[in-house]
């Protein structure tokens, strides 16, 4: 992150500013990744109107960052519509699609409605291991394909690797093919439980071996010595310091109008289709009580060695229970990384209580007693 | 005095963040933010009004600051937003603000 960046985020969490949100218009998909936690049925999503009026209402809060994403965006049949109403509200707007559905004239109009970027997610170089993922023939070339038209427009195009067992090794050239292409290149480990609780895709995480082994490719860290160090101690700082911009400069909102912190922290925080999204982002008990929460206020990780370094996710540690207890999988990454157990594996126990699924607002205030037990 | 006038590129997103604002790029994925002066000077700009009627309309009653010295600084500033693709510069008085559409 650029020094101005920080500045900016800093800014807006001193001014109370959702800075960047993500808006999923759609669950539905046209793949059917292994990995992936979605419902991709339509539970009646958000209108065209409906869409309209929220990104209205983001403008007005003061966000500036605005992630469309899915499902596959480009299954909504207005949405030009709905990113001509981003552009003319002069967001700055970041794409996440599958690229199955962008051919020319859809990558010309991505291009003139000033999109800044667009990320398309590539497990794999090879069209075996990639279409194997997400059980669609031919989708690596289509993707690539996209991923052409997009570039020869001038656009940013980010590749977006989730790491998991059937495609471990498949990262160089995944990175090698975002080179060829022009592209960035980012790739992330973490796989989610699915959101109708089912956490039997986490056996596709990548094991405790190969972690070690990635975190020391220095093609992808960089300087293994120094990302590897044992974390250094926790001063007041840190110990006052927030565990993420969720719920602080960011958002999630869902395509049936579900406001959570991020969209990997299915705190069910309102819906906007009953308030306005910016009471909600002000009022909302589930905002205020993420808000409330500093490195201090975490049990057991408050006492860890990693809280430094740590990658500690709230919405992880939330689906396994509490949102002031640690997340599993990132323990793990810091003991991969550095060799030494965080304090939660150290003592580790199974999770306090049952996983937490996302759903609307009237089954969320059912459970809400049961989630924060 | 210039009777120099500018629009807002349609081309960009823009924010308010405070007394500032932010301003992304697109086409060079820059990232800019305009102090209180000049996020004024942003948002005046519509390609009706001249560069010197914003100065001494929004400029010189806020700031107390002298009118050339004013718009001197107004003129580097608009030419440097021009040179970002930020601000465009308008020959003529534009009827309808050049808004992203």
């Amino acid at each position: 992150m650029t020094a101005l960046m920080q500045r900016m985020g800093a800014k807006a969490l001193q001014l109370g500013i959702p800075l960047s949100v993500q808006v999923d218009l759609t669950y539905r998909c046209n793949e059917r990744c292994v990995h992936c936690y979605l419902d991709h049925d339509d539970h009646g999503e958000l209108t065209t109107p409906e869409i309209k009026h929220l990104l209205d209402e983001l403008a007005e809060a003061g966000v500036f960052f605005l992630n469309l994403s899915g499902g596959e965006i480009l299954l909504r049949k207005d949405f030009f519509e709905i990113l001509e109403h981003a552009h003319a509200l002069r967001f700055c707007v970041k794409l996440k699609t599958n690229g199955v559905l962008i051919r020319e004239p859809q990558a010309d109009r991505i291009r003139s409605l000033g999109v800044h970027s667009v990320q398309i997610s590539i497990y794999s170089h090879r069209p075996e291991v990639h279409d194997s993922i997400t059980k669609i023939p031919g989708s690596l070339s289509r993707s690539v394909e996209a991923i052409r038209f997009l570039k020869a427009r001038g656009l940013k195009v980010i590749l977006a690797d989730v790491l998991m067992i059937q495609n471990l090794h498949d990262y160089p050239g995944v990175r090698a093919l975002a080179a060829e292409l022009g592209a960035e290149f980012t790739i992330d480990p973490t796989v989610t439980p699915r959101m109708d609780g089912d956490r039997s895709i986490l056996n596709l995480n990548v094991d405790q071996a190969s972690l070690r082994q990635m975190f020391r490719d220095e093609t992808l860290v960089g300087n293994v010595q120094e990302f590897c160090a044992p974390p250094g101690p926790a001063d007041d700082d840190d110990l006052d310091g927030l565990p993420c911009g969720a719920g602080h400069t960011a958002c999630y909102v869902s395509p049936y109008g579900d406001v959570y912190p991020c969209v990997q922290f299915p705190l069910p925080s309102g819906n906007v289709r009953r308030t306005p999204f910016l009471d909600i982002w002000r009022h909302s008990g589930q905002l205020i009580e993420v808000r409330s929460i500093t490195a201090r206020d975490l049990p057991s990780c408050s006492q860890c060695i990693h809280l430094v370094s740590c990658t500690r996710c709230p919405g992880l540690a939330y689906m396994e229970g509490n949102m002031r207890g640690p997340s599993i999988q990132d323990c793990e990454k810091s003991f991969a990384r550095s060799g030494i157990p965080s304090a939660n594996l150290l003592s580790r126990k199974p999770p306090a209580s049952r996983l937490v699924q996302i759903q609307g607002l009237s089954a969320a205030a059912q459970m809400s007693s049961a989630s924060f037990a | 005095m210039t009777s120099k006038r500018y629009a807002r590129s349609p081309q960009v997103a823009a924010r308010r963040l405070g007394d500032e604002i932010m301003i992304m790029s697109a086409p060079d994925s820059t990232l800019f933010t305009l102090n209180e002066v000049a996020a004024l000077i942003w948002e005046a700009s519509d390609g009706s009004l001249a560069l010197n009627e914003i100065v001494e309309r929004d400029i010189c009653p806020a700031y107390d600051v002298p009118a050339d010295l004013a718009l001197q600084d107004a003129e580097l500033l608009a030419e440097e937003l021009v040179a970002h693709g930020i601000l465009l510069r308008c020959e003529e008085p534009v009827r309808e603000a050049l808004e992203p559409k």
